[in-house]
This record gives structure tokens, C-alpha cells and sequence, in this order.
């Protein structure tokens, strides 16, 4: 029986009400929003917030609206479950609503939201433990302990991002609109993430994301969207190991951009480099597949922040790379 | 901080129903402690075997890592809520009938998580079921019985055989 720390409730029905309280309530309120991340961490101990503000009466969070030309606004707070099944998300963007569908199970997609799952703090073999567990090793940097237990130096948490939504926006070019007591921002998800396992996200704690929204394809250009997923047990484990493609072509089938994110390794999802220009000009062909699983496979190192084997996890790179590719073709074009 | 207790307020199983609890309970021990209902288990309480399983406005949710307030104003549908003793629900029959539960501890949660799936999609196939039953972790009879009862419960309840 794992008991939660004594916190009062609150549910706001309007975002600015919601503001009020963070700012009321300063570092002893947290958001909640699905709670799925949340409350597991807090019976944990991770957390011991006096107060929660839940994000489930605000009506502004909430619906999907396609855009034109593929383009897609998604409150942050729609569940894993509606974005897996929307029409708009996998007309526009499938990978997306397959990024969804692949976190968890059932129940926890029907409460988990996109804005949670973009904000989901980092996990760890020495992290995401019992108060008991994590005494018994003397804790850790990321809570209560001063060394972080996976690398040599211990002087930097290395705690891995977990979510699955992110590579995909990311690949995709998506932003997010943030609102907090001192106003409102729009950044660009692939400048959310900083490499601190502490806290690694440019989200003030008392800021709420409110919408996500993915962009319009360009006049004459066709966007296809992959998500590839490495896990123990499909339905309740965290990746080890998740990516998200997005790849352009123009009316020749001729690939025009293409875009890799990976995550499940280090402290946030990162964008693979000199990746997309070894697609660039060319077709869709197995042998490009091939070039690009190898570059993904020497770009990406596990780390031991996963129980599971860091030379398991890096030898299912490419494999996992050339699955989520495969679902990028066949291009067919006029030749 | 110290314990407050709230007056809770949550439609259960079709009832009003009112409880003190201490405000930071989740939905499940208030079903269990609050409520009496002990029919949905506490088993890993912390969001993974399913054993917690309730519908929240007819969707399968784990009620162990609920916190109760969020449950307030919508419908809450428990394992007892699905049957009476003298008019089981088809899936329960059909559990009896095909012995798809053993122990007996995951059964409220995968009938719970099963009841929605029939209620959203009345002839699933078995990719269905399982995909539906995927949150729900069972130690003792391997699914296959858990999944033939499913799908017996589905073509009674389409009229197409005996409970």
C-alpha cells in the first residue's frame, strides 16, 4: 500500500484562476493535470506538494482543431486516448496519434494528457523508487542525495526523458504556447528541453502549457510522419528507446527535408545530427534506410539510468530506426 | 502539512453517495474506505497491474493513482456496479462459465476494462480484446480463458448465444 502525502485540492474553472493559485501557493503547489506522472512519484516521496491545482475544469484546454494544409491545434489538455483516435491528428499527423497510442495502457491514455506528457519528468533506475529503496543507497542527485549513481563523475543527473509525444513535435517543427502569472509565451518544443535530469524543461514551475500546434505543410510538398518505440512490456513500461521521423518529398517522390528525434537515452529528446542530409535530393530506397539506421546507431549512447542493458539498447538502434523508417515508405511520385 | 478531511461528494453505481475522507485519499481508498466498496483492488497502487480499474463516465481509469476530487461530478461505475448476484452481468457469467478467473484479484479490473470495451464496440475480435485488457496484469491463468469469455460475453450479449 503506497499512501499519498497529505495535500489540499483545488479545480480552478478558469486558466486565470488557475494562475492565481500557482502564485498563491508559490513552490508548495503543483499542476496536475492526467495525474499519472504525478501521483506514482508522489506515493514515491518524490514530491510533497501542500497543494494540487488541477487543470481538468479548464474548458480552454481542451479540443482538436485541424488547420489548414495539415496544420493542427491541440489543447494541452486532451488526453493520450482522444489524440491517439482523432481524425484531425491522423490526417494530418499520424505519427502523433501513434506516439499517443504508444504510451502505456488503456487506462492510463484515458487520463494522461499531451501537455502532461510533454512536461513528464525525467526517469531513473535510482530515481522512480520507494522513500525505502532510495534511503537504503543513500539517494541520489536528483533527489535528496548529492551523486548521481549511473555516470563515473556523478556531478550531473543523467536521468532519462521518457515521453513519447516529444520526438514527434519536435521532428515536426511543433510549438507551444505557455502561460504563467507573468503572461504568455510561444516556443519552439525543440528549445523546451535542457540537458539537466534535475529539471529539464524552460518551464517555470508555475507555468502551464495550454496548446500545442504542429504546422502547415508547405505548397507542393507531401509530410509523412513515423513513431518507433523500444519497450519491455508494451502496455506499461516507459521507452527505452523513442523516436520521431517527419520527412518531406516533393511531387517526384524525391525526399526534400527529413527530420530524426530520439529520446529515451540522455536528459531530453535530441534532434540527430547530419541525418537528414543524407536523405536530402535522394529517393526513398532501402539502401538510404540503411545509411540512415547506421548514423542514428552512432549518434546514440544508453546510459545506465535504464536497468536494462545499455549494449541491448544500442544494438535495437537501428533495428528500431529501420522499422520507424519503413513506415515512411513506399514514395511513389511521377517519374 | 496536516491531514484535512473533505466531504466527497461522487455518483457511484448509479447512487449518490457521500463520504469523509482525508482530502488527499485517492478514488480507490475512498471506494474501499470510504464507501465500503471493496470489490476494486489495491494491488501495485501505484498505476501499473490494473487491479484498480474503474469506469469514470464509462472509461476504464486506474482509480489507485485518482485522486478523488478528480472524480467528483462524473459517474463512476465500480465492479459492483456492473451486476447484482441474481443478474450477473453477461461478462460475469461468461467468467464463470470459461473459469477466467483464478485468484481472483485482477477479475473487478479486466471486467471493469471489459465491460467498457463491449459497451464501445460490441463484436470486437480477439486483437480487440487484448489491446482493451492490455492495462490489466493477470499472474495466474495466461489470458487465454480471460479472452474467450470476453468474446462469449460479446456474442451473448449480441443475442447470438447462452449465457
Amino acid at each position: 500500500m503506497l499512501r499519498l502525502p497529505p495535500y489540499r485540492y483545488h479545480r480552478p474553472e478558469r486558466l486565470d484562476e488557475a494562475l492565481e493559485l500557482l502564485e498563491a501557493h508559490g513552490a508548495m503547489a503543483r499542476i496536475i493535470a492526467g495525474g499519472t506522472d504525478l501521483i506514482p512519484n508522489m506515493k514515491h516521496g518524490l514530491f510533497t506538494p501542500d497543494h494540487l491545482v488541477s487543470l481538468r475544469g479548464l474548458g480552454e484546454l481542451k479540443g482538436i482543431e485541424a488547420k489548414p494544409k495539415g496544420g493542427l491545434r491541440l489543447g494541452a489538455g486532451v488526453t493520450l486516448a482522444e489524440v491517439a483516435a482523432s481524425e484531425a491528428v491522423l490526417g494530418a499527423a499520424p505519427a502523433l496519434a501513434r506516439a499517443a497510442r504508444n504510451v502505456a495502457g488503456p487506462q492510463l491514455r484515458n487520463a494522461g494528457t499531451l501537455g502532461g506528457n510533454l512536461c513528464l519528468d525525467t526517469r531513473c533506475t535510482y530515481y522512480n523508487q520507494s522513500e525505502f529503496w532510495r534511503e537504503a543507497l543513500g539517494y541520489c542527485l536528483k533527489k535528496d542525495g548529492d551523486r548521481c549513481h549511473v555516470t563515473r563523475t556523478g556531478r550531473v543527473c543523467v536521468a532519462a526523458h521518457s515521453a513519447d509525444t516529444p520526438p514527434v513535435l519536435m521532428a515536426l517543427g511543433a510549438t507551444l504556447e505557455l502561460a504563467s502569472p507573468r503572461g504568455r509565451r510561444t516556443m519552439a518544443i525543440r528549445d523546451f528541453f535542457m540537458p539537466d535530469g534535475v529539471w529539464n524543461q524552460k518551464r517555470e514551475p508555475d507555468e502551464v502549457v495550454t496548446a500545442i500546434e504542429v504546422p502547415p505543410v508547405e505548397d507542393g510538398l507531401r509530410r509523412r510522419t513515423a513513431h518507433g518505440k523500444l519497450r519491455v512490456r508494451k502496455s506499461i513500461d516507459f521507452p527505452l528507446l523513442s523516436m520521431g521521423l517527419a520527412a518531406w518529398f516533393d511531387d517526384a517522390g524525391t525526399v526534400v527535408g527529413l527530420e530524426g528525434v530520439v529520446t529515451g537515452l540522455g536528459s531530453r529528446p535530441r534532434h540527430l545530427t547530419r541525418f537528414g542530409e543524407l536523405a536530402l535530393g535522394e529517393r526513398w530506397s532501402p539502401d538510404l534506410m540503411e545509411a540512415l539506421a547506421a548514423r542514428a546507431h552512432a549518434q546514440c549512447t544508453p546510459l545506465e539510468n535504464h536497468i536494462v542493458d545499455p549494449d541491448w539498447r544500442k544494438a535495437m538502434v537501428p533495428v528500431i530506426m529501420r522499422r520507424t523508417l519503413e513506415q515512411l515508405g513506399p514514395v511513389e511520385g511521377a517519374a | 502539512m496536516s491531514v484535512h478531511f473533505d466531504v466527497v461528494r461522487l455518483r457511484v453505481n448509479g447512487d449518490e453517495r457521500a463520504a469523509g475522507v482525508p482530502s488527499h485519499y485517492t478514488l480507490l481508498e475512498t471506494l474501499r474506505y470510504g464507501l465500503g466498496l471493496t470489490g476494486s483492488k489495491q494491488g501495485c497502487d501505484k498505476g501499473d497491474c490494473g487491479a484498480c480499474t474503474v469506469l469514470l463516465d464509462g472509461e476504464p481509469v486506474l482509480s489507485c493513482i485518482t485522486p478523488v476530487h478528480e472524480a467528483e461530478g462524473r459517474e463512476v461505475t465500480t465492479v459492483e456496479g456492473l451486476g447484482r448476484p441474481d443478474t450477473p452481468h453477461p461478462l460475469q457469467s461468461a467468467f464463470d462459465r470459461f473459469g477466467a478467473g483464478q485468484c481472483g484479484f485482477c477479475t473487478p479490473g479486466i471486467l471493469c476494462s471489459s465491460a467498457a470495451l463491449l459497451a464501445r464496440d460490441p463484436d470486437p475480435g480477439l486483437d480487440q480484446v487484448r489491446d482493451a485488457l492490455s492495462g490489466n496484469l493477470c499472474r495466474c491463468t495466461g489470458y487465454t480463458k480471460i479472452y474467450d469469455a470476453v468474446l462469449h460475453a460479446a456474442r451473448v450479449q449480441r443475442g447470438g448465444g447462452e449465457s
